[in-house]
């Protein structure tokens, strides 16, 4: 019914302390995800409205069992507190922090698949993950979606683009669909979740009848999440690549959004997902139309 | 960021790679002051400008005496090299060629490595020798947390078949570039053409380096900050903080998120329009935010209309709403202005704009409908 998080899953905010960490912890509290504690080498013994927090998060795992993080810490401290949160025993890790060094990306996304294979990383620079109804981590607007309901055609999403996902889970709501999850997986050069993470598991997913898959301009996530989809995905897939228009060789808002060399084309990407099998719209309306007539005919 | 080639070699300096004596100057008398510090003809004169092609367009020279460095400082100084105008030269001291190689080390977003590439086929555009001579570019894959250590850098040194002399020269510099690039936060640090003196030195006799902006705060940038090349819009917007890209058309764009802001540009072309800029705007109810970007946007001489397309998911609709209406307040606009609102609370947003509604500013409920209006107001 949902992939990477449910209504089991238990967070420590590192940064709850902070007005954006605090902000975001208690909005996803008030939806129902569980928040079990914050982290600040300082105000150990303090709380947040009610929220523990420890000084760090092997502290907060010992006390209260929580088994995800969600970052909100600024850009200079996310490579330690990252590491932190491997250490400490997080199995998935959320970074919503943006203007994250690419440097720093490369060398803990390496590391933690050296010496934390099991550990999880979302983002960073990406909006979280919601899976309706059960979890919300990070900075979606809870209420923009639909719960999924069993025996019905669910829909599961993953996107490089925090607001164009807030859009389809909205346009996907105004239609009656139901998603399992939607995940943010960010708009840097090195994500620690790839678009194929998560087709692989909506694939395996009983509730989860089609995916919604947004990307953009820049690196070849789509190309290979293609390869992927032409491989070993029976379940439909509709897509919008945003960045059509895109000049080369500048990033657009998102460090990840860059045509380099020629290279990362909205075009190409396009093509790539045509020729898997999988139905691209030219615009995030278009891509909602087609998901609908998608979900209809399943 | 992306250096001039000067810049580049100050960069590569700071790690102890060889780089040319030289001096970067402004006007011609500084060219010949220069080259008098410099002290050694020839001295090679060269354009600092952020294109490829300089040689042919005629922008680097080689100066025996003095009077040749007034002549060419003269040329080369405010030619226009591919919409570019030189206003930077960089004066060294001249280089005997034995043989010329490539080098770079960039990341690989497919393998999440540092890809580093080397060749024997440097002084050429490595895209053309990757399409004509593929294996002719000796390639690695180094794991951040490994780093790269001699016995690899000779390693590949060898494999990418240099001549013998230049090994020990090389396998210094890669490793100094390696750590150059790293530690100094770049996207791209490439040595083209990396050369083989008759002597057996090996040297950096070209820097092209591009710099990650996100690492900013942990090094001293304000140098390189203060010549990039930005038009007067590209300058306002920074100088403000937005995230925005000029570009040429006629309909200005404000939008919430980049993926939103790039869809926005994407469905104004498709409209048939063409987008005056990319704008992220971030959360979107900011009333000092969204004036910074009116004003920006109304200071571009070709926008005919400004398309402000808003996705509220926990911002607000009517928090967006009164943004836009105290923003307006501020700045005066000279284009029509067509919002999309949508989202979280829109129809009390929109309740909030209808009494500011005129031939000025009107709303449209879907965003293809905002693109098609702002589009025919542009053209109208």
């Amino acid at each position: 019914m949902s992939i990477f998080v449910d209504e089991n899953t238990k967070v420590v905010y590192q940064g709850l302390t902070g007005s954006q960490g605090r902000y975001y912890g208690l909005l996803n509290r008030d939806y129902g995800t569980q928040v079990v504690a914050g982290t600040n080498p300082k105000k150990a013994g303090e709380d947040v409205e009610g929220i523990p927090i420890f000084a760090s998060v092997a502290d907060a795992v010992a006390e209260t069992g929580a088994n995800a993080s969600c970052i909100f810490i600024p850009a200079a401290g996310v490579r330690s507190a990252i590491m932190e949160a491997a250490e400490g025993g997080i199995e998935f890790i959320v970074c919503i922090t943006e203007g994250v060094p690419a440097q720093d990306e490369a060398w803990f996304f390496n590391k933690l698949k050296r010496d934390f294979p099991s550990v999880q990383l979302l983002g960073p620079n990406c909006p979280g993950i919601i899976s309706p109804g059960k979890c919300n981590i990070g900075i979606t607007a809870g209420h923009i979606a639909k719960e999924p309901e069993a025996g019905a055609k669910n829909v599961g999403i993953v996107s490089r683009s925090g607001t164009l996902t807030y859009q389809a889970l909205y346009e996907l709501q105004s239609q009656g669909i139901g998603v399992t999850t939607c995940v943010g997986i960010g708009g840097d050069p090195v994500p620690g979740t790839s678009f194929i993470d998560c087709l692989e598991r909506f694939q395996a997913d009983d509730d989860t009848s089609a995916v919604m898959m947004i990307g953009e301009i820049g690196g070849s996530a789509e190309e290979e999440a293609a390869e992927f989809i032409a491989s070993n995905m029976t379940k439909p897939v509709v897509s919008y690549i945003a960045g059509q228009t895109a000049p080369p060789g500048k990033k657009m808002g998102h460090a990840g959004a860059i045509v380099s060399g020629g290279k990362g084309t909205a075009a190409a990407k396009m093509d790539a997902l045509q020729s898997a099998g999988v139905q691209v719209g030219a615009n995030p309306t278009e891509a909602g139309l087609l998901m609908v007539e998608v979900v209809k005919g399943l | 960021m992306d250096l001039f080639e000067y810049q580049g070699k100050q960069f590569f300096a700071s790690f102890d790679i060889p780089v040319s004596k030289g001096e970067a100057v402004t006007t011609v008398e500084d060219a010949i002051a220069a080259a008098d510090r410099i002290g050694e003809y020839p001295v090679v004169i060269k354009a600092q400008v952020q294109v490829g092609g300089r040689g042919k367009a005629g922008g680097i020279k080689l100066a025996n005496d003095p009077d040749e460095v007034r002549q060419y400082a003269t040329d080369i100084l405010g030619m226009d090299i591919k919409g570019h105008t030189v206003k930077i030269v960089w004066i060294e001291v001249a280089s005997d060629i034995a043989e010329e190689y490539y080098a770079s080390f960039t990341l690989d977003r497919s393998a999440k490595k540092h890809l580093g590439m080397l060749s024997a086929e440097g002084g050429v555009e490595i895209e053309t020798v990757a399409v004509e001579n593929p294996d002719a570019i000796a390639k690695i894959w180094i794991d951040p947390v490994d780093g790269l250590d001699e016995a690899t850098a000779r390693a590949w040194v060898t494999a990418a078949n240099l001549n013998p002399e230049a090994t020990d020269g090389a396998v210094d510099i890669l490793l100094k570039l390696y750590r150059a690039y790293t530690e100094g936060d770049a996207d791209l640090a490439e040595i083209n053409p990396l050369i083989l003196k008759p002597t057996g030195e090996v040297h950096a006799l070209d820097a092209k380096v591009t710099l990650d902006e996100n690492a900013g705060y942990r090094h001293d940038w304000a140098a390189y900050e203060a010549t990039q090349e930005r038009d007067v819009r590209e300058q306002a917007a920074h100088d403000k903080g937005l995230q925005y890209v000029g570009l040429d058309g006629t309909v200005g764009i404000i939008a919430n998120g980049a993926g939103l802001a790039m869809s926005t540009l994407d469905v104004v072309n498709q409209a048939g329009g063409t987008p005056a800029n990319f704008l992220d705007i971030g959360g979107g109810a900011n009333a000092d935010v969204m004036a910074g970007a009116l004003e920006v946007i109304n200071n571009d001489p070709k926008v005919k209309a400004i398309f402000i397309n808003i996705f509220g998911g926990i911002t607000r609709g009517e928090e967006v709403a009164n943004g836009i209406v105290e923003a307006l307040s501020r700045v005066s606009i000279n284009s029509p202005i067509v919002i999309r609102l949508d989202g979280t609370n829109a129809e009390q947003g929109r309740e909030i704009l209808e009494p500011h509604l005129s031939d000025q500013l009107q709303m449209q409920p879907t965003m293809l409908d905002a693109a098609r209006t702002a589009v025919q107001l542009a053209g109208s």
